[in-house]
C-alpha cells in the first residue's frame, strides 16, 4: 500500500513587496508542522509562482502581500491556475487587506485570507483540516 | 574612577540587596511573582531591582559625561532640546505626485518641520509606472516617481532651499537624489545649500527590508559614488542613512538591530576610506535611523548605547578627529510591526510611548505612525492624530525641559552597558567573518533575525508576550476606522503622463545619457554628474536602472526563513 503524501505548500511573495517576516515565519510553522514546504523568495510574479506550483505539484499556494497590490496579484494566481487547470491547488493569502477586499477575494476563488494577529497554530490547524494531500 | 561611591557603599549596598531578595522570596513564597521570568519584548531578562552595585565600573566623565562631549551617551549637541525640539518628520507619499503634494502642503501647514517621501513599490525597486512588473501596484504604498516632470510636481510650491528633505529609496537612491538636484538647479538654487537625505543604505535592504536591484559588491560601490559626490559638491546633504528601523521590523531584537546597524556604519566607512576619501570628509555626513519599539527603557538604552559606541568606533577605529565624525545623529520611526489591526484606537497610545522613548533616547527627528497604518495609507486625519502626538509630548508633557532625563538611572545606566558590552561582541563576529558584505553573503544576519522573529512570534502564540486586543483582551468588532483607498485610475493616468514626457523629449539626448551613465558604471568615474544630466534630459528612473541592471546584473533573494 502506498504511503499517503504529506501535505506540501507553497509559500509565494508576489510582486515588488519586500516585507517577508511574516510569509517566513509561516514558513517555518508549516515546516514544524510537518508539511513539505515550497518558499519561492521575493519578487515572483504570478506567472513565476502558478509555474513553480505546478512543478512541485504543491497542494495549495499560500500568498503573503502587505503593500496594497493582492487584489491584482491574487485574482492573478487564481485566474492563471483556472487557465492551466491547476485549480485544484487551494490558494490562500496573508498580509495587510481590507475587510472589503477579503470579501472580493473570497468571491473569486480565494479560500482563505489570514490577516495579522491569527496565532499560526490556527493556521496550521486551518491547513490540516481543509487540504488533502494529493496521491503522489 | 567613580564619583560618589567606594568599595565599601558597594560592599553595603550588595550586602542590602541580598536581604532585600531574600525577604521578597519569603514574600513570594506565599504568592509567587507575576511570572516566572521577567524580560523585554527582545526576550533579555530585568532584575527585580537596579542598585549603584550594577553601575559601579560606570565613569561618569568617561562613559556619561555631557551633552555634547564624547562619547555622547547624553547627546550629541550640547543644547539638545533645550535649543529646539526634534524634528517632526512625518513619511508621507501616495498616490500620484500631486496627491502627496497636497499631503506635504497640508503637513507643513499643521506644523512638521521637515519633508519625508515614501515612493511606491516600481519606483523603489527601479522600474517605470508602465513595466509589466508595476501592475497593481502604482501609487499604493507611496508615490510614483518615472522622471523629473514628477519630481517638480511632487515639490511644487515647496522652499527646498530652506526645508530638508528626507527620501527614503535605496537602489534608485542616487538616480532619485540626482532628480531632486536637477530640480533644484532648474529652479535656480544651488546644489550646494541643499539639505536632506538619502536613505541609500543597501546593506540593510539585503539583511532585511528586501528591496534590491543589483548584487552587493556594484550596490555598494553606487553608494560609495554618492558619498564621494554629497561630500565635494553637496555638502549639506547625509548620503546614507544608516538604518536599523527595517532590521528591527524584519523581526530583530533591539541589540540586534544597533549591532547590525553599526556594523553597517562600518562597512561604508571602510569603504569610503579604500576609495581615498579622509573619513573627517564625509563621516559627519552619515546619519542613522532606528526603530523605537515597545520595551521602552530597552529602547533608550539601545539610543544611548548606539551614540556612545559610534563615537568610540569612530575615534577609535578610524581614527576620526573632527567631533562631528564622532557624532552619531539619528531619526527614529515609531514601530510599524507593533500596531494592531485590531482596535487600532490603541495604536495611537502604543505610538506615543514609543515616540516618548524616542524622545528619551534623544533623537534629532521623529516619525510618528498613524493609527491606520497597518491597514493602509494614513488617512489626513490620522496622520494629523500622529503628528499631534509629538506636540503634546514636545509642548505639554515637560519631558523636554531638561537633557537626558534617564541619566543616572541605575537601570537604564546598566542596561545601556549591557548592550554596548554585547552589541561590540556581536560587531566582533561579523569582523571574524570579513566584514558585513561577507557576513551577508553567508547569510548570518539574514538568519539571525529570522530566528528572532520566529522565536517572538512563537511567544505571542504562547501568550508569553501580551499584545492587547489580539492575544488578550480580543474582542468581536467591526475594524471602525475609515481606510484611505488609492484610486484605481491612478495607474493608467500616470502611464499617460510618462509617455507623454518619453514622447516630447529629445530622445538623441536620452540614448547619449544613458551611454554616459553605462561609461560611469562600468568604468572609474563617479556616477552622479552623469546622473544629473541625465535627469535634466528626462531619461526615466527604469531607463537608468536598466543600465545599472545589464552592467552589473540582477540580486535574487536567497529565501531564507
Amino acid at each position: 500500500m502506498k504511503q499517503k503524501r504529506r501535505v506540501r505548500v507553497m509559500v509565494a511573495k508576489p510582486g515588488l513587496d519586500g516585507h517577508d517576516r511574516g510569509a517566513r515565519i509561516i514558513a517555518r510553522a508549516y515546516r514544524d508542522a510537518g508539511f513539505e514546504v515550497v518558499y519561492t523568495g521575493l519578487h515572483q510574479t504570478p506567472e513565476e509562482i502558478v509555474e513553480a506550483a505546478i512543478q512541485e505539484d504543491v497542494d495549495m499556494i499560500g500568498l503573503s502581500s502587505l503593500a496594497g497590490a493582492h487584489k491584482y496579484l491574487f485574482l492573478a494566481v487564481v485566474e492563471l491556475l483556472r487557465e492551466k487547470a491547476a485549480d485544484d491547488i487551494v490558494v490562500c493569502g496573508g498580509g495587510i487587506i481590507p475587510d472589503d477586499d477579503i470579501k472580493r477575494l473570497k468571491e473569486s476563488g480565494v479560500k482563505e485570507v489570514f490577516t495579522p494577529g491569527t496565532p499560526l497554530d490556527d493556521i496550521v490547524k486551518w491547513v490540516k483540516h481543509n487540504i488533502t494531500p494529493r496521491q503522489d | 574612577m567613580p564619583l560618589t561611591f567606594n568599595a565599601k557603599i558597594f560592599d553595603d549596598i550588595e550586602k542590602g540587596n541580598k536581604k532585600w531578595q531574600e525577604n521578597l522570596d519569603k514574600v513570594f513564597g506565599a504568592k509567587p511573582e507575576r511570572l516566572t521570568r521577567f524580560s523585554t519584548v527582545s526576550d533579555r531578562e530585568i532584575n527585580r531591582i537596579y542598585t549603584p552595585a550594577d553601575v559601579r565600573d560606570q565613569d561618569f566623565a568617561a562613559d556619561i559625561g555631557f551633552p555634547g562631549d564624547y562619547p555622547f551617551t547624553r547627546g550629541v549637541q550640547p543644547s539638545m532640546y533645550r535649543g529646539r525640539f526634534w524634528t517632526m518628520r512625518m513619511f508621507a507619499g501616495l498616490g500620484s505626485a500631486k496627491d502627496t503634494n497636497k499631503r506635504f502642503h497640508l503637513l507643513v501647514k499643521e506644523g512638521q518641520t521637515g519633508l519625508s517621501t515614501a515612493f511606491d513599490m516600481p519606483t523603489l525597486m527601479g522600474y517605470d509606472s508602465d513595466a509589466p512588473k508595476a501592475r497593481g501596484e502604482c501609487g499604493k504604498c507611496g508615490v510614483a516617481i518615472d522622471t523629473l516632470n514628477d519630481m517638480e510636481d511632487l515639490f511644487e510650491g515647496l522652499p527646498i532651499d530652506k526645508i530638508t528633505t528626507s527620501m527614503t529609496i535605496n537602489p534608485p537612491a542616487s538616480i532619485i537624489w540626482a532628480m531632486y538636484i536637477a530640480m533644484a538647479e532648474k529652479r535656480g538654487i544651488d546644489r550646494k545649500v541643499l539639505g536632506g537625505t538619502i536613505q541609500n543604505d543597501m546593506l540593510k535592504e539585503f539583511i532585511a527590508q528586501k528591496t534590491f536591484m543589483c548584487p552587493p559588491v556594484p550596490s555598494v560601490r553606487i553608494i560609495e559614488d554618492t558619498v564621494e559626490f554629497g561630500t565635494k559638491e553637496v555638502p549639506r546633504w547625509n548620503t546614507i542613512s544608516i538604518s536599523g528601523y527595517h532590521i528591527r521590523e524584519a523581526g530583530s531584537t533591539a541589540l540586534q538591530e544597533l549591532a547590525f546597524t553599526l556594523a553597517d556604519g562600518i562597512a561604508y566607512t571602510e569603504k569610503a576610506i579604500e576609495r581615498g576619501l579622509d573619513v573627517d570628509d564625509f563621516a559627519p555626513r552619515f546619519s542613522f535611523f532606528f526603530n523605537s519599539h515597545l520595551d521602552f527603557f530597552e529602547e533608550i538604552a539601545k539610543l544611548r548605547a548606539a551614540r556612545r559606541m559610534w563615537a568610540k568606533i569612530m575615534k577609535g577605529r578610524f581614527k576620526a578627529k573632527d567631533p562631528r565624525s564622532w557624532w552619531l545623529r539619528f531619526h527614529t520611526q515609531t514601530a510599524g510591526c507593533t500596531l494592531t489591526a485590531q482596535q487600532p484606537y490603541n495604536n495611537v497610545v502604543r505610538t506615543a510611548l514609543q515616540a516618548l522613548a524616542a524622545i528619551m533616547g534623544g533623537t534629532q527627528s521623529l516619525h510618528t505612525n498613524s493609527l491606520d497604518e497597518v491597514l493602509a495609507i494614513p488617512t489626513e486625519e490620522a496622520a494629523t492624530i500622529a503628528l499631534r502626538t509629538q506636540q503634546i509630548i514636545a509642548e505639554e508633557s515637560g519631558v523636554a525641559n531638561t537633557i537626558d532625563p534617564l541619566g543616572g538611572s541605575y537601570f537604564v545606566e546598566a542596561l545601556t552597558d549591557q548592550m554596548e558590552e554585547e552589541a561590540f561582541d556581536i560587531i566582533q563576529k561579523i569582523d571574524d567573518m570579513g566584514g558585513m558584505l561577507s557576513a551577508i553573503e553567508k547569510n548570518f544576519p539574514q538568519q539571525e533575525i529570522a530566528d528572532s522573529a520566529y522565536h517572538y512570534q512563537r511567544q505571542i502564540d504562547e501568550k508569553e508576550k501580551t499584545v492587547v486586543g489580539v492575544n488578550k483582551y480580543a474582542v468581536e468588532e467591526e475594524i471602525p476606522v475609515e481606510v484611505l483607498e488609492i484610486d484605481e485610475e491612478l495607474e493608467s493616468l500616470q502611464i499617460e503622463k510618462t509617455n507623454r514626457v518619453k514622447t516630447e523629449r529629445d530622445n538623441q539626448r536620452v540614448a547619449e545619457c544613458l551611454e554616459k551613465v553605462g561609461d560611469a558604471c562600468s568604468g572609474k568615474q563617479n556616477i552622479m554628474e552623469p546622473l544629473i544630466d541625465a535627469a535634466k534630459a528626462n531619461v526615466t528612473l527604469q531607463e537608468v536602472c536598466d543600465v545599472y541592471r545589464k552592467v552589473y546584473g540582477e540580486y535574487r533573494d536567497p529565501g531564507i526563513y
